[in-house]
């Protein structure tokens, strides 16, 4: 079996699984023992919830704004579609992988319906919710204040994807409307909890999908040899969090790029070329020359896609999975204008 | 449609400054017009590879082979005839 990964998502059922009873059988519906305490501690631990419910979306809706739970679910599916067609839109309005779900459902036919469609996804039975806090993949290492803000950073996003849907003009006109700031940091000791999380969380937009811990990062930073570079993203509707991060060894004629990642939840919003942009006119302006290590995982495409489009060039056929690649500077990209970049602390 | 038509609509369908769209000619660099990001290039890609039944290796992402309408045409050529010869 592969390696367990963090829950990022637990997808609920309503009736007979948060709460006893069927909304639109009767109006006596109560949730289960403790539910609400652990739908708000998952919550707080960063690990995002939606539901997957048969039955009447207002009628629900109405009943989970009376027991004040309504704002913790994002995307709620609540229709008569099949649940592993529910879970398949909430997952992509997330952009986030199949398996880091976990579905909870009291209906062996529902669990099985979504357990043949995605094989990934964790399925449990109602009456096993109570364990729910207690199961590792539910226990993430850290809890960061981005993983804290993470569901009100989703909400922001629905706001911005309404908006921007709205915008009637141009959307370059819409992209400066945003205000966006790219902060670009050399990493601090507080940081490095949420540079770990960013390394095991991030696929797609990862140069070698490498997880480094906490000892690790702590360790790089303090080495002379190496720069790590943390970034984050705002605009009008506030901060996008920590989403970026650039590990850079030095060499005496040379840098070589050992990690670069982007949060996916940033990808349309160009920002990793434009992080890609600043390293390299930094390099250039140091008059060094700017390698990066690449590791294909079948799933990070659109990072070599980047990487090649920036001008990087395989230096190495040797490993087809471990490429080295190398930049020689003769053409930078302009940071696009819709965005400022700002450097608060050199690494 | 054409070949060139077909890459032609599908970038201008994602560009995101209307003062380009229909505006596109064959050799002007696409990429230097600073508004598709790497989204956009990675799709790109994709559109190519599943329109044009062709597969698109490491070596072939250079940016040479991207950076207009006429260069994606020639490099659609190119894979194709390595293909059926």
């Amino acid at each position: 079996l592969s390696e367990e990964k963090e829950i990022k998502c637990v997808v609920w059922d309503l009736d007979e699984t948060l709460w006893e009873g069927t909304v639109l059988e009767s109006d006596e519906v109560r949730l289960k023992p403790g539910i609400a305490d652990m739908v708000r501690t998952l919550d707080s631990r960063g690990i995002l919830q939606s539901l997957a419910s048969k039955g009447d979306y207002a009628a629900a809706m109405e009943k989970l704004e009376e027991f004040g739970l309504a704002e913790f679910f994002l995307y709620p599916e609540i229709s008569w579609d099949a649940k592993s067609a529910s879970i398949g839109r909430i997952r992509e309005r997330l952009n986030i992988g199949i398996d880091t779900f976990l579905f909870i459902d009291d209906q062996p036919f529902e669990r099985d319906e979504v357990k043949h469609v995605f094989p990934e996804v964790l399925c449990w039975k109602a009456s096993a919710y109570e364990a729910l806090l207690e199961h590792p993949r539910l226990n993430p290492k850290f809890i960061t204040e981005d993983s804290r803000k993470r569901r009100r950073m989703y909400l922001e996003d629905i706001q911005r994807k309404r908006e921007e849907e709205e915008f009637a003009g141009p959307k370059l006109d819409f992209l400066e409307s945003l205000d966006m700031e790219l902060v670009i940091n050399g990493a601090q000791e507080q940081d490095l909890e949420r540079a770990e999380e960013l390394t095991q969380r991030t696929n797609q937009l990862n140069t070698t999908g490498i997880a480094y811990s906490y000892e690790e990062l702590k360790a790089l930073l303090r080495s002379p040899r190496h720069r790590l570079l943390v970034c984050e993203l705002r605009d009008r509707y506030g901060s996008y969090g920590k989403i970026g991060l650039a590990l850079l060894e030095l060499h005496e004629d040379y840098w070589n790029l050992k990690l670069f990642l982007m949060s996916c939840r940033v990808m349309t919003r160009g920002v990793g070329s434009v992080l890609l942009s600043h390293i390299m006119k930094e390099a250039k302006k140091e008059g060094k020359r700017l390698r990066a290590e690449f590791k294909h995982t079948g799933r990070n495409r659109l990072m070599f896609v980047t990487f090649k489009f920036a001008n990087f060039k395989a230096v190495s056929a040797g490993n087809e999975e471990n490429m080295a690649l190398e930049n020689d500077l003769s053409a930078i990209k302009e940071i696009p204008p819709y965005i400022r970049v700002i450097e608060t602390r050199s690494g | 449609m054409d070949k060139t038509q077909t890459i032609r609509e599908f970038i201008e369908s994602h560009i995101v400054d209307p003062e380009f769209k229909g505006g596109i000619e064959g050799d002007i660099d696409i990429f230097g017009l600073g508004i598709l990001d790497s989204m956009f290039a990675l799709q790109l890609v994709n559109f190519i590879e599943e329109r044009f039944g062709i597969a698109v290796t490491d070596e072939d992402l250079d940016i040479q082979n991207f950076s207009s309408v006429n260069r994606i045409t020639a490099f659609v050529d190119r894979k194709k005839e390595a293909l059926d010869g």
